[in-house]
């Protein structure tokens, strides 16, 4: 057990639980601006797409590598798949292809 | 007339622990590779259920999992962390505007459960939504979401190694399989603010540490979204 980790996990506890309950304590966002909700509405989509770029390029020595899986990912997620045979899949498929070279 | 009043109380915590199984059956993979993860990027299996105890938050758990995989520091990550579930924010608003009168004590304990997930399920329900029921349907998905990252772990433990070596992709296939079916229902937004977010993150991280970067990035893809929205509505 690593205590620095354990405070980290604390902290990450505290900052995801005030905006759970802070607006259930003391606020009604009738009056927030349109567009500051708007724009936090769409934060999950970008914070994936910084999350997935550039990592997905450089997470493996030869570029095509990750490419390909994610490539893989985003095809079998499109079949409508859970998120597990996602993983699951192009993992397999990755390990395939690192089996055969 | 005390008893009726509680039994119906009762049954309104039943019914939503009943909902909830919904998301405790989704939740089960997703727990399950965080806990997989979380063993491959070093944690132990105390920090990992830990984590799923007092976090409970998916997108942040598994983005504090790459960033400890590259480095990042303890503060970049609390930061990032606040910032992804800054969002929840709107939700427990709009759960307090038609949610049942209850304690303030009360409030504070079933919103600790709001997950994007638990909020979708307890929101669909005709107002006034009982505080019993989101506590219920948050309870059956904490459960899981607590059960199978410990699962996870020791499943990890039993892959060979070939396969743990591609491993190094799971999150970012994640990552896209969370983005998908957004992409599907709403299209063109969701794939330009991902393009948005990606490339902003590119170009920071030039400069930036990989917390900061991910955190500027995102909001500057938000800021330029809006802008450019906001231009092109008014032209029409």
């Amino acid at each position: 057990m690593n205590e620095a980790v354990v405070w980290m996990i604390i902290g990450m506890g505290i900052v995801t639980y005030i905006p759970r309950i802070l607006p259930l304590l003391m606020l009604s966002t009738e009056n927030w601006p349109s567009w500051l909700r708007r724009m936090l509405a769409r934060v999950p989509y970008a914070v994936l797409g910084a999350l997935i770029f550039p990592g997905i390029i450089f997470a493996y020595d030869a570029v095509w590598y990750g490419l390909l899986g994610g490539a893989a990912a985003f095809l079998i997620a499109y079949t409508g798949a859970p998120l597990i045979a996602v993983v699951a899949g192009t993992i397999l498929l990755l390990t395939g292809i690192n089996l055969m070279m | 007339m005390e008893t009726a009043a509680y039994m119906e109380k009762d049954d309104s915590l039943r019914r939503g622990l009943t909902a909830g199984l919904s998301i405790a059956f989704g939740y089960m993979p997703v727990a399950i590779t965080f806990g997989l993860l979380a063993g491959s990027t070093g944690l132990t299996v105390f920090e990992a259920v830990l984590m799923s105890m007092v976090v409970f938050a998916g997108a942040a758990q598994y983005m504090a999992l790459s960033m400890l995989a590259i480095g990042a520091g303890m503060v970049e990550i609390v930061l990032a962390t606040f910032i992804v579930n800054f969002r929840h924010l709107l939700m427990s608003a709009s759960i307090q505007e038609r949610a049942e009168p209850s304690s303030k004590k009360f409030r504070a304990l079933f919103g600790f459960f709001l997950t994007d997930e638990v909020f979708a399920v307890s929101s669909v329900k005709q107002p006034p939504i009982s505080g019993n029921y989101i506590l219920g349907v948050g309870l059956s998905a904490y459960s899981s979401w607590v059960g199978f990252t410990a699962a996870g772990f020791y499943t990890g433990a039993l892959l060979p190694g070939v396969l743990q070596e591609s491993m190094g992709i799971a999150l970012y296939a994640l990552f896209i399989a969370l983005l998908v079916p957004s992409i599907k229902e709403e299209g063109r937004p969701v794939v330009v603010l991902a393009l948005l977010g990606g490339s902003f993150h590119w170009l920071y991280q030039l400069f930036l540490d990989t917390g900061w970067a991910i955190m500027s990035a995102t909001i500057t893809a938000v800021i330029v979204y809006e802008l450019v929205d906001v231009r092109r509505r008014k032209k029409r």
